[in-house]
């Protein structure tokens, strides 16, 4: 008799989770999905491109009914879990049913973080995470001239780059003085600055929102400086908070996230979760990389094979076209740590590797992004890059410097 | 446009072989200014008799250095360009001036076996027959003075017996002293190609290194430095000793054999006893002694390892003996044979352009020679006695005696022997005029008047090779346009001086002839005239278009055949007639000197110094092309491999070679071709081309009493490796200016307050010239602290205002990289590495593929994946995966066309599955799906 599995949540990981699932243990689980939005699964990292106008829904679905239905798998969407008992192991929807289950799988996600100032609900206030809010914006451009983004992280710019896309008069709102702070050093900040103004789009730097003004609707946004932005929208992108409330309804450990084990388990025996709503060693991780492995090791997990997820290193990269960046590890200086640098500003080309004992550490690029993942490859494998070292910045494709040491002394005797 | 090349016959411009070029240039190939990338194309010159068609490297390349980089272009005064009137008015009036003041000894002419004859010609008869000095001397007193005297004492005249046919006709060669491979290479390839028509001729070479002439040798004897005399002492106790002598041309033709030979068997007629003298195996020696028993046929050819030597007369003397007594000359495929260095080195010796000769191999040793020149010249202040040979000239010119020197295409400053002290004497002289087609030598940067001379391809003149052969160089472009020709300033000084008459020559055919004609001017045509060697009857009254057609022909030259035609002397003493009073030749009896220069505790190893195959002198013109750079591009000193490893020098490293007179800095060349405690360094690099290099700056000027000539293969030095704390590699597009640099570099470290004094800190750098580019290594014995930008604006010109700089920086390792670009293309490249102290290693820009930065220089655009490979300083060989398609795996579309194309994959997820794309975020899922449709498009 097949084992009962139920997902909550049937977003990008969740889809993913089941898919290796299925590859892993095809006959094992009769699955049954909870999904609180409409559609089936959708590529959410698309939905800069859809934003931008670059590609459409339909190219980015993955997972819709039919896919569902033709695995045997029971999809309910616009549906969400209220309530799971522990011990008789069964969850209760939103409609009032109830389904049991012997393993229950939380995939919830995350939600955007909305800043708490005065006007924060007004209309033409939007985060960008669903198809909905893509679609808010996209109407909101046919309408209006200008927006504000709050945000000048990766999902803010990519937001505000699809605002421009559409026409629209864009200004990022960003706190600190460098963009994407998390993910470039002061340099590369800079380059994607000049690069994205040259394309039109404005920003405040260092600024704080206080306020978003308006009665009915949004009409500017107020720093802390006393700055005031006019604008017709405004979108909210300065983070995400992991979706853990169910876990603190159901009693699991939770910290930042619903905290797992290295299976991906929680505090309860029979309940996993993985995705942006799990903290694991003390991480919290929201790019698809390293939530794809949590999949890909807890549907080995559940099939029975030893797996075990020990946290990801993780690269960056910016969906803007004619931008390439990439950023890895810790890339700051530190009194152990080693730099390598490369710079071609003409070109807008920025390169910067941090060593430890000829280990690679982080790295952040911008303009040229050539042999990153293969840069990214050994940081990730903490390998010896002593032999590389000379050319290391320039990527891969270059014989380590001691066989053309060797080559030189034959050459020379 | 179609242009018609037109063909010149010409001569080389280098050594002494002499070899004749036919030259093809457009026919309007007339560069008015300066065209960096002209060239010409040639071959060798089949008709001609010194090399039958051959030409070496290094002429062969000569159409890669007509072009007028580098050139003088314009008369100068205390570096203030003037026109040609002020020039001259200048120089004369300051020569006329000195000698007013202070006599004709005050002045100097230092001239050069570059010039042509009749340049040669109308400089020697300015001084001696008009200024009344014979202190003129040419850089041929450093190649083959000792040569020269060797022949009049023996011979009672200048005269080299053979002819380069003779070569092919002996049976036994014998190089003494001489690396013809390299510095002769149309001889060498002569004996080469000789020895393998007659498997039964030997060859054997005679020098303390083993050179890549001794590939063709049957024996090779590397003896001790020096010890050429005894060799040939002891071959002549032993020819004697074994009966193997010509007793009756001994007692016909020769005088002085009974010394002679009792002087070699005291001291060297032992043949154990001359093994060890020379530091000899026994039996090798046996060997070389039985082939010359054995032999009738003999030529030996030797070269500065004899001559360079403060006792070359002797050794050429000991080599004639051993000719003498088995009657070997003058007869095909026999003869001392001298080969000289210069192209013209024997057209100085025709003209008298040595201090202790007259004119037309006449010298101050008779009256009635004084007075036979000065009557033909009509001179009015003929010189009496002779002048002061090279060294005691500089010595004069150092202790204010000469305040007057014109120096004519040469470089002193860098050939003299002890050449820093040279320099100094120059740059304290009043008036030092330098003529020279090079704006930028070591000694026209201590001259006070400059005049741009013409050059190789650009005037018309004769040369006189090795053999005798007079071959004409002959114009085939237009030198620039404020350039002239030597014999032309030189007249115009003359006439300034008040010498209008006896300087009046429309042309180089009316100098030959009245060269032609002093050489036939009583010249044994009355029964009181001793007969002189020289003589070019057959060549007077020439006109200028038969001088221009003249065809290679071997003095003397006193007959014209049947059809009217000049006829030349093939080899001279086919009579056994000599120049002497008696027409006997004289054997010289000979007592072996050793070097004057001793090995001590503090100087423990011998100095050589010679050619290199690729480079000609100082560099001036073979410096110019890449391809002769290609060879040996940096200074070196060759050492045995024993000596290196106790030293701690490794090869390709740099070493220190110094004593009390000067320092050489150069590249560690492990060979056991030298003997231990013997080191060899090249004699072209100047301080032009290296820092450190001016290897005659290390050689004492020890002269051979009777020539005059410098012990140059003589020098005694100590060794270090030289510690390096900071290295660089440069290639820059345009040239570098290395002393600013270096001065640059060095203040920036004084300023950041760090010890060093210029004093003692080495700061080695070469330039190297490549194909549209510079490469420049440096390297300092201190630690160098500076910042990407102060390279940045030591090396930013004005030109380069809007170029974009490239920045590499491993801070911890102190490496830098910097790539300047300008409009796409690359136009400096700098790599520096600071270092722990190491013994000079060159391993550290070992990774850099040199041969693949010099061909960016080539490009007029840079391609991206080259500008982002330049500071890697070689290519990746990581494939152009082509614009990236999956961002999460760093996959390219070429990378998935070729595999949907090579595997055969229908779907996103083949494509998956085969490279990984699309199997993380799936972003580029459509994407894959539409490549995937083009490609089975293209497929199909």
């Amino acid at each position: 008799m097949k084992q009962k599995l139920i997902v909550i949540g049937s977003g990008m990981v969740g889809a993913r989770f089941i898919e290796r699932l299925l590859d892993e243990a095809p006959e094992q689980f009769d699955i049954r999905v909870f999904n609180k939005e409409p559609n089936g699964g959708y590529n959410r990292i698309m939905l800069s491109p859809v934003l931008a106008g670059e590609k459409v829904l339909p190219d980015i679905m993955t997972h819709d009914h039919d896919w569902f239905e033709k695995r045997d798998i029971h999809l309910h969407s616009s549906t969400t879990i209220v309530a799971v008992d522990k011990i008789n192991k069964t969850v209760t929807t939103d409609l009032g049913a109830n389904y049991s289950y012997d393993k229950l799988v939380i995939a919830t996600g995350s939600s955007p973080f909305i800043l708490p100032v005065p006007g924060k609900d007004l209309p033409g206030v939007v985060a960008f995470r669903d198809i909905r809010d893509v679609e808010l914006m996209i109407n909101s451009s046919l309408q209006n001239k200008k927006a504000v983004v709050i945000g000048g992280g990766l999902l803010g710019l990519e937001a505000a780059n699809g605002l421009l896309k559409r026409g629209m008069d864009v200004t990022v709102v960003h706190r600190g003085d460098v963009l994407m702070n998390m993910q470039m050093d002061a340099i590369s900040g800079s380059l994607l600055q000049e690069s994205l103004t040259k394309q039109g789009m404005r920003f405040a730097m260092n600024a704080e929102t206080v306020e978003i003004v308006g009665e009915d609707q949004v009409e500017a946004v107020k720093m802390a400086d006393g700055r005031v932005l006019k604008t017709d929208l405004v979108v909210m992108a300065v983070g995400i908070r992991p979706n853990a409330t169910i876990g603190e309804k159901i009693g699991l450990d939770v910290n930042r996230g619903i905290l797992v084990n290295d299976q991906l388990q929680t505090s309860e025996q029979n309940i996993y979760a993985l995705g942006e709503c799990v903290e694991h060693r003390g991480m919290l991780y929201g790019l698809v990389a390293p939530l794809y492995e949590q999949a890909q090791v807890l549907a080995e997990h559940l099939a029975g094979s030893e797996s075990v997820y020990q946290g990801s290193f993780i690269s960056t990269k910016l969906k803007v076209t004619g931008i390439s960046l990439f950023s890895a590890g810790d890339f700051n200086d530190s009194e152990e740590s080693e730099s390598l640098v490369f710079k071609d500003l003409q070109q807008n080309i920025y390169r910067k590797i941090v060593l430890k004992d000829n280990r690679i550490q982080g790295v952040v690029m911008f303009g040229d992004v050539t042999g990153s993942n293969w840069i990214f490859d050994n940081l990730v494998a903490q390998n010896d890059m002593t032999a590389y070292r000379d050319t290391l910045i320039f990527g891969d494709g270059f014989a380590p410097s001691t066989e053309q040491k060797n080559k030189q002394k034959e050459r020379v005797a | 446009m179609t242009q018609q090349n037109q063909t010149v016959l010409t001569t080389c411009p280098y050594c002494g072989v002499g070899c004749g070029m036919q030259v093809s240039v457009p026919s309007k190939s007339a560069p008015a200014d300066a065209l960096a990338d002209y060239q010409v194309q040639l071959i060798g010159d089949k008709q001609h008799p010194a090399n039958l068609g051959r030409l070496c490297v290094k002429g062969s390349s000569a159409g890669e250095t007509v072009n007028f980089e580098g050139r003088m272009l314009a008369p100068q005064i205390n570096g203030q360009e003037v026109d040609w009137s002020t020039a001259l008015n200048e120089v004369a009036s300051r020569f006329q001036k000195v000698i007013a003041e202070h006599g004709p000894q005050s002045v100097a002419f230092y001239v050069s076996g570059q010039l042509l004859t009749e340049d040669y010609y109308v400089a020697n008869k300015l001084i001696k027959g008009f200024l009344g000095s014979a202190n003129i001397d040419t850089n041929s007193r450093l190649c083959m003075a000792s040569a020269v005297v060797g022949y009049k004492r023996a011979f009672g005249a200048d005269s080299v017996p053979c002819s380069y046919e003779d070569l092919e006709q002996a049976e036994l060669i014998t190089l003494v002293g001489s690396n013809a491979a390299w510095a002769h290479p149309i001889v060498y390839q002569r004996i080469a190609a000789a020895k393998k028509a007659n498997p039964n001729m030997k060859v054997v070479v005679v020098d303390p290194r083993k050179t890549a002439t001794c590939d063709i040798a049957d024996l090779h004897l590397p003896l001790k430095p020096g010890t050429d005399a005894v060799l040939f002492n002891g071959l002549l106790a032993y020819l004697a000793n074994n009966q193997a002598v010509d007793q009756s041309f001994i007692e016909q033709h020769t005088e002085g054999f009974g010394e002679a030979l009792a002087i070699a068997r005291q001291l060297q007629g032992d043949l154990s006893s001359v093994a060890a003298q020379c530091d000899l195996q026994q039996e090798e020696l046996a060997q070389f002694y039985q082939w010359v028993m054995r032999t009738e046929k003999m030529v030996t050819l030797y070269s500065q390892g004899v001559n360079q030597s403060s006792s070359g007369v002797d050794k050429s003397n000991a080599i004639i003996n051993c000719h003498l007594a088995t009657a070997t000359l003058g007869k095909p495929g026999c003869g001392p044979f001298s080969i000289t260095g210069q192209p013209n080195a024997m057209g100085g010796r025709e003209v008298g352009g040595l201090a202790n000769q007259l004119a037309a191999h006449m010298d101050f040793s008779k009256p009635e020679n004084i007075d036979r020149v000065a009557r033909f010249w009509q001179a009015q202040n003929m010189a009496q006695s002779e002048g002061l040979k090279a060294v005691d000239m500089f010595k004069a010119v150092a202790d204010g005696r000469i305040k007057a020197i014109w120096i004519m295409n040469t470089n002193p400053v860098v050939s003299m022997p002890d050449a820093d002290a040279v320099r100094r004497a120059l740059q304290l002289c009043d008036t030092v005029v330098v003529s020279d087609c090079m704006q930028h030598t070591d000694t026209t940067d201590v001259g006070d008047i400059l005049l741009p001379a013409l050059t190789w391809g650009e005037t018309t003149g004769s040369v006189t090779n090795s053999d005798r052969t007079i071959s004409i160089q002959r114009q085939f472009m237009q030198g620039p346009k404020n350039a002239r020709a030597d014999w032309w300033m030189i007249c115009e000084v003359a006439k300034r001086m008040g010498y209008q008459q006896a300087f009046d020559y429309a042309n180089t055919a009316q100098i030959f002839n009245e060269h032609a004609q002093l050489s036939a001017f009583e010249n044994g045509m009355a029964e009181d005239e001793q007969l002189r060697d020289f003589n070019l009857s057959a060549l007077i009254d020439m006109s200028e278009s038969e001088y221009r057609a003249l065809k290679p022909i071997q003095w003397p030259v006193i007959e014209r055949d049947a059809h009217n035609k000049p006829i030349g002397s093939k080899r001279l003493f086919s009579d056994a007639q000599f120049f002497t009073a008696n027409r006997k030749a004289q054997f010289i009896a000979i007592k072996p000197q050793a070097p004057l220069s001793v090995v001590s505790d503090s100087f423990p190893f011998v100095l050589n110094t010679g050619r290199i195959r690729d480079q000609w002198h100082t560099m001036t013109r073979t410096a110019k092309t890449a391809r002769l750079m290609a060879h040996r591009d940096q200074p070196y000193l060759s050492m045995h491999p024993d000596d290196a490893e106790r030293l701690g020098c490794e090869q390709g490293g740099l070493v220190k070679a110094s004593n009390d007179l000067g320092k050489f800095i150069g590249r560690v060349d492990i060979s056991d071709g030298q003997r231990k405690g013997e080191v060899f360094a090249p004699m072209h690099w100047t301080a032009q081309y290296a820092s450190d290099a001016r290897v005659d700056a290390l050689v004492a000027a020890n002269v051979d009493a009777l020539s005059g000539q410098p012990e140059s293969k003589h020098a005694v030095v100590k060794i270090e490796p030289f510690v390096s704390r900071w290295q660089a590699l440069i290639f820059s597009r345009t040239e570098l200016d290395m002393q600013g640099l270096k001065k640059a570099l060095l203040k920036k470290q004084q300023l950041s307050n760090q010890k060093l004094s210029t004093q003692t800190t080495d700061f080695y750098w070469v330039k190297v010239k490549g194909r549209g580019f510079y490469r420049y290594e440096l390297s300092c014995d201190q630690a160098l602290a500076y910042q990407l930008a102060d390279w940045q604006s030591i090396l930013t010109t004005e030109q380069q205002s809007d170029c974009s700089w490239l920045e590499y920086e491993d801070n911890s390792q102190q490496q830098s990289r910097l790539a300047c670009v300008q409009n796409g293309a690359v136009e400096q490249l700098i790599f520096v590495c600071a270092q722990q102290p190491t013994t000079g290693s060159n391993q550290l820009f070992a990774g850099i593929n040199r041969d693949w930065l010099a061909g960016l220089f080539e490009l007029s655009d840079l391609s991206d994946s080259e500008r982002r490979c330049l500071l890697a300083g070689k290519q990746s060989g990581a494939k152009d995966v082509g614009k990236i398609v999956c961002s999460c795996f760093g996959v390219g579309i070429n990378t998935i066309v070729e595999a949907i194309q090579s595997e055969k994959l229908l779907s996103a997820e083949d494509i998956g599955a085969a490279l990984k794309a699309g199997t993380n975020c799936g972003s580029c899922l459509p994407e894959l799906k539409e490549i995937l449709t083009q490609a089975v498009e293209l497929v199909d």
